[in-house]
């Protein structure tokens, strides 16, 4: 599904150099976790092969089922399958969140030589989809993200997931600012959408979000490298005695 | 102060070249009028009111041309029920307009007024024009109460049914129009003007407007999409006891548009908002000068304006909150703003606040930039193409200027249409 090879990442504007020849392959079906401490690269890693501005790659590759996503512009990775829940949702003044999962449902649609779905089947999906997530008619109302609670704009994040139906699914922190109960209806919103066909990337800090969402694969990534993978038992470890053996271990 | 030789000398080779139409009543405001042109002069480019704003092709004797153009769409506020008033090139058009009998409202043609003894209007006639000359000069205006052609004059007496609206339809490509309206909401009385349409190539208008105690009424205008129109607008208000006054302005188009708001706060507890929503692309230039005058206790005003600008659209604000003394516990607010979509577009603006008392509360903010990368990304990252993101923060951006409208069905009506207009141009 996803495919990424030596990818070498600096900053546009220094010259610094974040990820520093990543490797990782995510099959469908399955759910890959990140861990690491804070600075390592993770949210680079998402934003880059989401097509964010402001990063150079200077080696490697980056595919989605084949294709080349570091050729791509945004909106092509996106109609393309692949999804970001951003660790920090985006405000949008004026802009309401019903409007907003519309013009990309129907802007993803278009992409792939579909027609727009009508309104009332859009109002339809939206509405089940969002009573499981428990949002209600009052933030499907309000501009994207204003206003929200840290809970609120990550359970948005899963909803625009739910609409989207990507192939492939990035989830950077989603866990973060989260309580439990949150935690349980946002896991339960991803666990939902586990499928053979559909690939997911976890990133997160702490274990506990994995014991919901159950991976198969654990990675950590430190200094701009995955430096160790194993199974879920690695992020017991990891949980247990910190970054500090793991990276002693590899260094 | 003596006009110096090149500008009185402009200004009556301009007024050797008009013709002051033969109006009985309004004779003598239309002579007093003329002095106040005289003794002003047509603005100058170095004059400190026009700074941003180049007044040669709205002061020269030929108007410059201007083509029609077809949006080959509904008419603006075509889904209203409206009592339509309108003008074809500056001249009232009996067979195109309703008929101007409605409960609760007395609407005359100009003209008419004239004919008629103790008419309402003949009082008003130029008056606030006159007020409004102080402490800035606005001789474009004065210029109008003397010249203008046509116009009507509209008493809201009761709360009419339906809102009144003023359609500027242009057909001449050489059209040089001036038109006065004088507008009077009585005590208690509350009503809705709408106008819309280019008017003319070049389209001087004068809008007086006297809200007694207790008075309401809501204006919304969208000024037409002739490319190569120029406009310059005054409207001029007075606001009596808790009356208010809410004016909405949307500019699309038009390759020069001056409007120039000026409103005096003159009972207790009246509140007046102005907005303007505005886009411009290329070779457009679009100023909105505003001046309040709080001189009552406890009044509020409000004044936001959006404007989105590309392609070296030039944008301006020049908007003052005067407080005079003894005008205590006013609420002033005055907010303008700019989305610049390239760098060869510019916004220029001008806040100013004089306050004379204590106690008041006056803020006022000015901002210039450009799209929010974040949004952008956030809006792309979901599929959404970038021309359609940008529209869509476009909108945002407008929204807070068209929110100030307070009737829900002409506040969807603007949104729809600004929404089809940034669609169409999209697909060009
Ligand atoms: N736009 C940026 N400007 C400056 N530094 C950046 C930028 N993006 C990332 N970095 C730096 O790159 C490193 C990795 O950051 P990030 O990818 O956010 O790490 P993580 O998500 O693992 O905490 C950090 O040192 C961070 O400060
Ligand atoms: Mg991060």
């Amino acid at each position: 599904m996803l495919e990424i090879r030596g990818l070498r990442v600096k900053l546009e504007e220094e010259d610094k150099q974040i990820l520093k020849g990543v490797d990782l392959t995510v099959e469908a079906g399955k759910v890959h976790a990140i861990m690491g401490p804070n600075g390592s690269g993770k949210s680079t890693l998402s934003y880059v092969l989401s097509g964010r501005d402001g990063y150079e790659v200077t080696g490697g590759s980056a595919t989605l089922e084949g294709a080349d996503l570091l050729e791509l512009e945004p909106e092509e990775r996106a109609a393309l399958g692949l999804f970001l829940a951003f660790q920090y949702p985006v405000e949008i003044p004026g802009v309401g969140n019903m409007t907003f999962l519309r013009t990309a449902v129907n802007a993803q649609r278009k992409a792939k030589g579909l027609e727009d779905m009508s309104a009332a089947e859009f109002l339809k999906v939206i509405r089940a989809k969002a009573k499981t997530l428990k949002i209600d008619a009052d933030m499907l109302k309000r501009p994207v993200n204003v206003g929200f609670s840290g809970g609120e704009k990550k359970r948005n994040e899963i909803l625009q997931m739910a609409m989207l139906e990507p192939k492939m699914c990035i989830l950077d922190e989603t866990d973060s600012g989260l309580d439990v109960d949150a935690m349980k209806l946002v896991s339960e919103g991803v666990n939902a959408l586990r499928d053979a066909g559909r690939g997911f990337l976890v990133i997160t800090h702490y274990q506990r979000l994995l014991d919901h969402i159950k991976p198969d694969v654990v990675h950590i990534m430190a200094d701009g490298r995955i430096v160790k993978s194993g199974g879920p038992e690695l992020a017991l470890e990891v949980e247990q005695n910190g970054y500090a053996d793991i990276l002693a271990e590899v260094a | 102060m003596a006009l110096d030789d090149r500008k009185a000398s402009d200004t009556e080779a301009r007024l050797a070249a008009m013709v002051m139409p033969d109006v009985g009543c309004t004779k003598a405001a239309r002579g007093a009028a003329l002095e106040r042109v005289r003794a002003m002069g047509l603005p100058q480019r170095r004059d400190e009111y026009w700074k941003f704003t180049r007044p040669d092709t709205l002061t020269r004797t030929d108007a410059p041309r201007a083509a029609v153009f077809d949006a080959g769409e509904e008419p603006m506020f075509a889904g209203f029920d409206r009592l339509r008033i309108v003008f074809v090139d500056g001249v009232f058009s009996p067979e195109r307009s309703d008929d101007l009998a409605l409960e609760g409202v007395q609407i005359d043609r100009l003209e008419d007024v004239c004919c008629q003894d103790d008419h309402w209007a003949e009082d008003l006639y130029g008056t606030l024009e006159a007020a409004g000359q102080v402490p800035v000069d606005r001789p474009l205006a004065a210029l109008n109460t003397a010249f203008a052609g046509d116009g009507v004059t509209i008493r809201v007496t009761g709360k009419p049914s339906r809102p009144i609206s003023l359609v500027y339809t242009h057909e001449d490509e050489g059209s040089d129009v001036f038109l006065h309206h004088v507008v009077r909401v009585e005590s208690g009385a509350e009503a809705t003007i709408l106008e819309n349409g280019p008017a003319a190539a070049r389209f001087n208008k004068c809008m007086e407007i006297d809200i007694a105690d207790g008075g309401v009424l809501h204006h919304v205008r969208a000024q037409g999409r002739d490319h190569e129109r120029r406009a310059v607008t005054h409207m001029f208000a007075r606001l009596g006891r808790e009356s208010v006054f809410k004016s909405f302005t949307l500019t699309v188009n038009g390759v020069l548009t001056r409007n120039e708001t000026v409103i005096t706060l003159a009972g207790d507890d009246a509140v007046a908002h102005v907005a303007g929503a505005c886009a411009g692309d290329g070779d457009f230039h679009h100023d909105d000068t505003v001046f309040i005058t709080h001189d009552a206790v406890n009044c509020e005003s409000r004044q936001v304006f959006k404007k989105v600008l590309r392609n070296g659209a030039t944008g301006v604000f020049q908007g003052k909150i005067l407080v005079k003394s003894g005008a205590q516990k006013t609420d002033g607010y005055q907010i303008s703003q700019s989305l610049l979509l390239d760098e060869d577009s510019q916004f220029l603006a001008k806040p100013e606040l004089e306050i004379y008392a204590d106690d008041v509360a006056c803020s006022h903010g000015s901002t210039s930039g450009a799209i929010d990368e974040d949004a952008l990304f956030y809006l792309r990252a979901r599929g959404v193409p970038r021309e359609i993101a940008t529209d869509l923060l476009t909108l945002a951006f407008l929204a807070e200027a068209v929110e100030e409208i307070e009737r829900e069905d002409l506040r969807n009506d603007i949104v729809g249409r600004m929404t089809e207009w940034l669609e169409r141009r999209r697909q060009i």
